[in-house]
């Protein structure tokens, strides 16, 4: 399976994980910084800022598309509940 | 306070209000073209659940004028909408307002907004960019008929012969709190940084009496959590020249307003050096014992972990001290250790109770770890376990658990877990978390799997 690496600067973590994983199943579980409200790409309280790797991410869907631009968010911020890491080396941190 | 007040606030029917000075029967001038308008609740008793007071508390909103328009900085809790826009008519009219900054989005200071905005549509509103998300939830579709701009640190919206410089100041306490500094005025609209929960209509610092406790008690809870936070937002703040401090909460700090400002950077910095040494982690070991054998256990992980000259580990038996005093220890320290018997299929009380005191202090990213001796079932340890993951502690290595008396195999096993801990703590195990409550260090890598 393909693998990824993910890193949350905020803790100086880099989790090895397999593509398609979300943010959200990592987060937490390393103590990383970004916060999350409805956990279904709702409400945008998981902002977070890509720093690298954006273009390993998947595309946003509708729903996440329609909550990034509610939230005037910038070119690299993606919901962390939504976005999946597809390959590569990602490194983000909470917006 | 009239009835009608009284009844909107909530009091006890036949308890007086307990304002030792009334509420003002208008606004009142804080600065040069700046006033106060806010409302008074004498008898709030308990504040978000988790706060009390003993006489209330203020819901501060200003309004300044400049030449070419006038800001509203916050509103009031909903039920306080009356007393402010009454207020706000005495100093300005509806169609004067040209902008309303709201410092945070917490229902006691946005509770007015709706109402304030159906009166003065025009009125341009300044947020933080995290507050945005917030705005949304709290005008839903309205939002839409709204002028609304996200802002942060450097930006200014003029007023002609003033200015409202933003200062984005997240987390303190609210993800999208900012201060607002008017240059020309030398004043600084803090929202809940440097207030406090204190009930007095002579409002001024100069005038109310002694508020100090109340202010202290307001950062042991409010702000404490998020010392790292309130320590960013004073490096912003303390550059400033400034007259007046306006709070969102309690007195306005009109005289020695820097004196609250250096308070707060002692109550953010260590109080005492905790001697220890820049290359030195730090391991506290907390447990309780019913027949002293998660005391054995507790002594050989100390012995173990001690073996690490980079690690000063410490052993405290919780039924010898308060919970306060080691909240304190624990707020400063890079690794915490639990051991606790099972009894009721639970983990003794005196380690909830101290697990709970935690919710005060940050925790994220220390090391956590629980061991515990146990009679039938053992359920103790993984509970405390998931109690330290909620508390966004990293749990690296699995929770110890040994049936009644540890034999020496088992100690040796306990003495094996107190290195490991120390090791995560220097880093000098590999492909485990290692990360510090203290300092960027280089990212260490694990893989998805060792996470659980």
């Amino acid at each position: 399976m393909a693998k990824a690496k993910l890193t949350f600067s905020d803790v100086a973590i880099t989790v090895n994980v397999p593509s398609g994983t979300r943010i959200i199943e990592i987060s937490e579980k390393v103590g990383a910084g970004i916060i999350y409200g409805c956990r279904e790409g709702d409400c945008g309280t998981c902002l977070t800022h890509i720093e690298t790797g954006s273009e390993h991410l998947s595309e946003p869907s509708v729903l996440e598309s329609k909550i990034l631009k509610e939230n005037l968010a910038g070119r690299h911020d993606r919901l962390a509940c939504q976005c999946q890491v597809l390959s590569g080396e990602i490194k983000v941190r909470p917006a | 306070m009239d009835q009608t007040m009284r009844e909107r606030t909530g009091g006890r029917p036949g308890v007086p209000a307990a304002a030792s000075h009334g509420e003002p029967t208008g606004a009142v001038a804080v600065a040069q073209g700046v006033h106060w308008i806010g409302a008074l609740d004498p008898d709030l008793r308990t504040f978000d659940v988790i706060l009390r007071t003993a006489n209330g508390t203020t819901y501060n909103a200003y309004a300044v004028r400049g030449r070419d328009g006038v800001a509203v900085i916050d509103t009031v809790k909903e039920d306080f909408t009356e007393a402010f826009l009454a207020r706000l008519e005495q100093v300005a009219r509806y169609d004067e307002i040209t902008a309303l900054v709201l410092t945070h989005l917490e229902p006691d200071h946005t509770g007015a907004v709706p109402e304030l905005l159906r009166r003065a549509p025009q009125a341009h509103i300044y947020v933080s960019h995290r507050g945005l998300m917030v705005l949304r939830g709290l005008l839903k579709d309205d939002l839409e008929h709204r002028a609304y701009t996200a802002v942060d640190t450097g930006d200014t919206v003029s007023l002609g012969d003033c200015t409202l410089a933003f200062l984005c100041t997240p987390y303190v306490h609210w993800p999208d709190t900012q201060c607002v500094h008017v240059p020309e005025r030398r004043l600084l609209f803090t929202c809940d940084l440097l207030g406090c929960h204190f009930c007095d209509g002579r409002l001024f610092n100069d005038r109310v009496g002694d508020f100090r406790f109340s202010f202290e008690y307001y950062f042991e809870h409010i702000m404490r959590p998020f010392k790292r936070h309130v320590a960013g937002a004073l490096d912003l703040i303390e550059p400033l020249e400034i007259d007046l401090i306006a709070p969102g909460h309690g007195p306005i700090l009109r005289a020695h307003p820097r004196q609250y400002i250096a308070q707060y950077r002692r109550l953010v910095d260590p109080r005492l050096r905790a001697e220890v040494g820049r290359d030195e982690k730090t391991l506290l070991i907390f447990y309780v014992s019913a027949y002293g054998a998660t005391a054995r256990m507790a002594q050989a992980i100390h012995d173990g972990a001690s073996e690490n000259p980079h690690v000063r580990v410490s052993l405290y038996d919780l039924q010898g001290g308060e919970v306060a005093p080691f909240v304190n220890l624990i707020e400063a320290t890079d690794g915490l250790v639990f051991g606790t018997p099972t009894i009721n299929g639970d983990a003794v009380r005196t380690i909830w109770d101290l697990l709970s005191g935690l919710v005060d202090i940050e925790t994220r990213g220390k090391l956590g770890a629980a061991f515990g001796s146990y009679g039938w079932t053992g359920e103790a340890v993984r509970m405390v376990e998931e109690r330290l993951r909620g508390l966004r502690m990293q749990v690296p290595e699995a929770g110890l658990r040994i049936k009644l008396h540890p034999t020496d195999a088992e100690l040796e096993a306990c003495r094996d877990f107190g290195r490991r801990l120390s090791g995560h703590l220097t880093g000098h195990l590999s492909g485990h978390l290692s990360g510090s409550a203290a300092g960027p260090v280089a990212p260490k890598e694990i893989d998805m799997a060792a996470l659980g």
